[in-house]
């Protein structure tokens, strides 16, 4: 009787997840009258627009991944082996960017960096695609310091810093040759969660008006009929192959660093 | 001319002192081990030593040169850390080349370095290793490769047998003291293992709480302590109580056996009760041999300790341990037998507080 429960809530948790998407799948496949067909995809595929967006997205995130790697590895590892005592506040404050609403951050940026004040950033397009990269590695904070921190955890941060310095080694030497290397999995796993992140990404894009695919989405879907679902499925294509990435190498990792 | 030389070396972490005024110079070559209780500050002043502690005051000098002001990376010093704290993300190789690297060495060079090395612990067949594939002992003789390949002006090594088995800790331990002789490194060595730092060291500081109480060479601290510290932290020790019969001449008596002692004894004066140490092996089983009996008691136990067999005494009150060879043709005492035993007068020892 227990499995049977147990068996019933399972499937009808997957139909849930599942029905829309094949729904939605179905319908993409269903541009040409009575016919399945790619014709939906080719057309998204085809359209320069989304090219645009979906490049101008990937190399944001792509920045952003950088940028994270660059602020998260050096931060989590220096408080790991001199500061302690304050990881649960940074931590707090890595997850800051969960409750605070984009939009709230957006505005914060607009009112901070608008022509007319000290920082013009809003002026020009690069200016706006720097203030837009450096609210992505906000969003992407929780995920990138919480994997970076947990791949800290598993190897001994001082006593391998301690071995590098009395070999010689000064602090760029030690995270680029030994902590990077050794957290390199945690990274990997942050970094695809930022790049499935931005891709999908629409508030800030949208008030800072760049051209990134989350609008594009949205201004696809407001117009289209078939091409939104077409682009959903490809978009959900991504954010699982990210996904799978993830799993991909923390199993590789697994192999790699425990005892055969 | 010493070459290592702490001067006054102290450290208090926040109120608390941890090391109070450590003075020592070491020789080139030498191979010294710190001695010591858990907490009595081994780590510490060799952290110094080391660079990862500032000193709260003092200086550290090698070769004439003040090093209390450099940090780690700049001082040459190798270090083996207990937990070996190899680099997981290399091989054998890399871990041993990572100071040549670093040191922007030239290739030739850094391989010819890290083959001898290699080939100096004896792991050349395992270079392409990752340290996860190697048992704790390989490991820890990369670890010392590695500390080593740089040529460091100093070799510090921090428990680094504690995490082995009993087995390869022997071993290793023999074989790190003949690497060191073969390089003629100035090493410290920190153990809580009196029997590790008795067997290899040249000298031995044994430390009470961040003090050095007595430094000397295994023999002298063995045979000679000169605090009632070091009497009982290293090996087994029994202390009796003797009357004072010439001062002068060392003569004292311990129950009914009258003997002298190598030397004088000073501040004392004849009748007066004196406290007598002596070690397990100074004492035999009283025959026709020996001299009247010094001690006697009723056997409580004896243990084979492989080749020695150590029988625990009850002697009115006092617990006396004795040793005696392991031979086929020995009388091993039984529990609840009655022993007397004399005392050997070289091995006896006066405490003076
Ligand atoms: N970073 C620190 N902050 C505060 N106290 C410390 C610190 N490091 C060491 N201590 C204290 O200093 C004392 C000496 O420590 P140390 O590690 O030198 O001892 P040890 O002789 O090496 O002991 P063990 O044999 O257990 O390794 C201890 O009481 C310890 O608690
Ligand atoms: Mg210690």
């Amino acid at each position: 009787m227990k499995r049977f429960w147990a068996w019933g809530a399972l499937i009808i948790g997957l139909l849930y997840f599942i029905l829309p998407l094949i729904g939605m799948t179905n319908f993409s496949l269903k541009m040409r009258r009575g016919v399945y067909s790619f014709d939906a995809y080719a057309k998204v595929l085809g359209d320069t627009r989304f090219q645009e967006t979906f490049s101008y997205s990937v190399t944001l995130a792509l920045l952003t991944i950088l940028v994270g790697v660059f602020l998260v590895v050096p931060t989590a590892y220096w408080v790991r082996l001199k500061l302690p005592f304050l990881r649960p506040y940074i931590e707090f404050v890595t997850l800051l960017p969960l409750v605070i609403p984009a939009i709230v951050v957006v505005f914060g940026y607009i009112r901070l960096y608008n022509t007319s004040s000290w920082l013009p950033l809003t002026g020009t397009a690069l200016g706006t695609d720097v203030l837009l990269v450096a609210g992505y590695t906000m969003l992407a904070l929780p995920y990138m310091y919480r994997a970076v921190d947990t791949g800290l955890r598993t190897i001994d941060v001082t006593t391998l810093t301690e071995a590098a310095q009395s070999l010689g080694a000064g602090w760029f030497t030690i995270i680029t040759r030994i902590i990077l290397p050794n957290v390199l999995v945690a990274v990997l796993s942050g970094a695809f969660l930022t790049f499935a992140i931005v891709i999908g990404e629409f508030t800030m894009a949208a008030l800072l008006n760049r051209p990134a695919f989350g609008p594009y989405m949205q201004v696809l879907g407001a117009n289209r009929a078939y091409e939104p679902a077409a682009l959903a499925v490809i978009a959900f294509a991504i954010t699982w192959g990210c996904l799978g990435l993830i799993q991909l190498v923390s199993r590789f990792q697994k192999s790699a660093q425990r005892p055969v | 001319m010493s070459f290592l030389t702490l001067t006054h070396l102290q450290k208090s972490f926040g109120s608390v002192k941890v090391v109070h005024d450590f003075n020592m110079t070491i020789e080139k070559g030498e191979f010294i081990s710190f001695l010591g209780p858990s907490g009595c500050g081994k780590t510490t002043v060799l952290r110094m030593i080391a660079g990862f502690e500032i000193p709260t005051g003092g200086t550290i000098e090698i070769a004439g040169k003040d090093q209390t002001n450099l940090r780690p990376n700049q001082r040459n010093i190798g270090m083996v850390f207990q937990a070996y704290a190899l680099f997981p993300n290399m091989s054998v190789f890399d871990n041993v080349a990572f100071g040549l690297k670093v040191a922007g060495k030239p290739k030739s060079e850094i391989d010819a370095r890290v083959k001898e090395m290699l080939k100096l612990i004896h792991l050349e067949h395992l270079s392409d290793r990752y340290p996860y594939q190697m048992s704790g002992g390989q490991q820890q003789r990369v670890a010392l490769a590695r500390a080593l390949a740089p040529k460091p002006q100093v070799l510090l090594l921090d428990e680094p047998l504690s995490a082995l088995d009993a087995k390869i800790r022997v071993s290793l331990r023999e074989e790190i003291r003949q690497i060191q002789r073969q390089l003629g490194i100035t090493t410290v060595f920190v153990t809580h293992d009196q029997e590790e730092a008795l067997s290899i060291s040249d000298r031995i500081v044994v430390m009470n709480a961040g003090k050095a109480d007595q430094i000397g060479t295994p023999g002298e601290i063995y045979n000679r302590p000169t605090t009632r510290f070091v009497a009982n932290f290293v090996g087994t020790l029994n202390v009796i109580e003797a009357i004072l019969v010439n001062a002068a001449t060392g003569t004292v008596k311990i129950g009914e056996e009258v003997v002298s002692l190598p030397q004088p004894i000073t501040g004392k004066s004849d009748g007066q009760s004196i406290s007598i140490a002596f070690r397990p092996e100074a004492a035999t089983i009283a025959g026709p041999s020996t001299g009247p009996a010094a001690v006697t008691g009723t056997v409580l136990s004896s243990n084979f300790l492989g080749s020695v067999v150590r029988t625990k005494v009850d002697a009115g009150g006092n617990i006396i341990s004795f040793d005696m060879f392991n031979q086929a043709s020995a009388q091993i005492p039984k529990a609840g037998e009655t022993v007397s035993l004399s005392l050997q007068p070289d091995g006896l020892m006066v405490l003076g507080d």
